[in-house]
């Protein structure tokens, strides 16, 4: 199973980042006895039913009522408990988003939202479950952390650390398997960025399930001599300026790639940033302001783009329209 | 608080406490000069039984873990929470003047962050309920023995998520917690009965699984009792139906649509503190 990424080999299996919750929440069930979990019937699915078999006096099943399971999570806050409540992260986002707003960031107060089926590779169930927009109307959110992780190692250690951070916090999750890509000695903190490599040519801003794949494209495109670097941007917000500004600085082209529409997610995030503080061309992999559909997640990566062959494609020919510019300008 | 020795005084001093409330409800908005003056009138003697007599805290010590709680989720009353909890020594009667103003704590609608006292920001109605459960819920996990009061407008119940919150109180059998319908009649396009219609009330909270107290929401006898008899009900959540008056206090503001959220004037202002006066 190990496989060969940039150098390091990692002997870890493919895991889903929901899987890596499930034990996470086990582990920190034990450590701390204020840790409370909500769900909205879907705690096989978010993996929030095995904290519910082991401590069944902790878990807190509010039904298909995400707006209420909002506001149950925040007065528990208001009791000295720590609560995880979790649903799929169209309707823990989108349905609930007003008493995310208003009970939670409003109020600031110690919720820990983690919610899985995040992106396309949901897959069969189609777009109405497909969450594609969740990090924008989260991000928007005065107050609000928002983190993705890339694997099972990382997601764990999210896990863990917002244990410890006292606020709003949203993490995104994914249903399908994604291949460990984090270094064995990784350590996670909120609002830093992890730097794989950092290219001349051009560097690519990852979350979730596309760090491996931007680290696939990076392989290919440093064969064809292109010097290409990836970051694992998985604290969306607060987002890790210095080292976004180091990577713009050093190179000519910077490419984002989420499994989230164009709009409002990383993509807005890094250009918003970077056009303000130091311009340079940004090209966006996602969604483009359209719904998914349904199909097995491997089809639909395919289909919208999210391919290591896309993201290379998008980076040759972006370099080389920008070279024969350049060329033109030289001419003129 | 504490019970004073005979009901007969008692009722007397929490019907001078409401009338100073409703005098302080009056006095911000006009200096405000905007704000919900209806509905911020109409629940008043609940607001004012809950904090004179009923619950208990420490107003010097907001957070106290075993007080017992009051959740405005029908946050356009504020001016009604503001003015209770200056009386009831939470902050100084002064910044009552700063309602609404730029930097004020006493934001148009209650705002946890910046004042003590208020449990939770509210003002998109609907969410109070659900709050009200998870503290509810907080509570019997740690064996307090606190109680938990939410009230609610009776336009606000058209909100689907206070039926939610209502199943899940009584699933989870929170008998820690007390809910308190303020049924004035009116919402901001007219009567609710009119808007859309809310009635049988009293069935529907039955049915959802709750013991259900129907009362005058002005006669503090009857307000009194309903807390204490809600108390006593195990295994089950308990809701005041209290009906009341938007505007109470009053004459030319009673059952009138057009004050839910506008202020009084000057003139209104002084026209009704004497009528308070010769009143009381």
């Amino acid at each position: 199973m190990g496989k060969k990424m940039m150098g390091t080999v990692l002997e870890r299996p493919s895991m889903a980042t929901r899987d890596a919750y499930g034990e996470a929440l086990l582990e920190l069930g034990k450590k701390r006895d204020n840790i409370v979990v909500l769900d909205a019937d879907l705690s096989g699915s978010t993996k929030t039913g095995k904290f519910a078999k082991a401590f069944p006096g902790r878990f807190y099943n509010i039904g298909i009522a995400e707006q209420d399971m909002i506001g149950t999570a925040a007065g528990l806050a208001l009791s000295g408990k720590l609560p995880f409540a979790s649903t799929f992260a169209v309707f823990e986002t989108g349905r609930a988003w007003e008493q995310v707003r208003q009970t939670i960031c409003y109020s600031n107060l110690n919720v820990k939202l983690v919610a899985t089926h995040g992106g396309i590779t949901v897959g069969e169930d189609g777009a109405s479950h497909q969450a594609t927009e969740d990090i924008a109307l989260m991000r928007v959110l005065p107050n609000m952390t928002v983190i993705v992780p890339a694997d099972a190692l990382e997601t764990k250690q999210v896990i863990h650390a917002i244990a410890d951070y006292c606020g709003p916090v949203y993490v995104r999750l994914g249903r399908s398997k994604v291949p460990a890509v984090m270094p064995d000695d990784y350590k996670f903190k909120i609002g830093k960025a992890h730097t794989f490599s950092t290219g001349r040519d051009v560097n690519i801003i990852a979350m979730g399930i596309m760090v491996s794949i931007a680290l696939e494209a990076a392989k290919t495109l440093k064969q064809e001599g292109i010097d290409t670097g990836v970051i694992n941007m998985s604290t969306v917000k607060p987002f890790d300026i210095k080292t976004l500004l180091n990577a713009a600085k050093s190179c000519r082209l910077i490419v984002t790639a989420e499994e989230h529409s164009i709009v409002g997610g990383l993509g807005g995030a890094v250009s918003e940033f970077l056009s303000e503080n130091h311009p340079v061309h940004v090209c966006r992999i996602g969604l483009k302001d359209a719904f998914g559909c349904s199909g097995t997640p491997e089809e639909l990566m395919k289909h919208y783009g999210f391919t290591a062959a896309n993201i290379a494609k998008t980076v040759r020919k972006t370099l080389t329209s920008k070279q024969n510019e350049k060329i033109k300008i030289k001419n003129l | 608080m504490h019970r004073k020795t005979s009901r007969g005084t008692e009722i007397s001093f929490l019907e001078r406490q409401a009338k100073l409330v409703r005098t302080e409800i009056l006095r911000m908005l006009t200096i405000a000069g905007s704000g919900h003056t209806g509905g911020s009138l109409s629940a008043a003697d609940i607001v004012t039984a809950l904090y004179f007599s009923k619950m208990r805290y420490k107003s010097d010590d907001p957070t106290w873990r075993e007080r017992d709680r009051f959740i405005l989720s029908k946050g356009h009353a504020a001016p009604l929470l503001y003015a209770v909890l200056a009386l009831a020594g939470f902050f100084d009667k002064l910044i009552l003047k700063t309602l609404r103003r730029l930097g004020s704590p006493l934001q148009g609608h209650p705002c946890s962050r910046v004042l003590p006292g208020v449990e939770i920001s509210t003002g998109s109605l609907g969410q109070g309920l659900s709050v009200s459960n998870g503290m509810a819920i907080g509570m019997k996990m740690d064996n307090l023995g606190s109680r938990v009061y939410c009230l609610l407008g009776d336009g606000e119940i058209q909100e689907g998520q206070v039926w939610e919150a209502a199943m899940t109180a009584a699933h989870y059998k929170l008998d820690n917690l007390c809910a308190i319908v303020d049924l004035n009649g009116l919402q901001i396009d007219g009567p609710v009965s009119k808007v859309k219609a809310i009635e049988p009330v009293a069935s529907k909270w039955s049915a959802f699984g709750w013991n259900v107290i129907d009362i005058d929401g002005h006669d503090m006898n009857e307000i009194l009792d309903a807390l204490d008899d809600a108390e006593t009900v195990k295994t089950k959540p308990s809701v005041i139906l209290a009906h009341t008056i938007k505007g109470k206090g009053v004459s030319f503001f009673e059952g009138k649509v057009e004050y839910h959220g506008v202020a009084p004037t000057q003139e209104e202002l002084e026209k009704a503190l004497i009528e308070m006066e010769i009143d009381g």
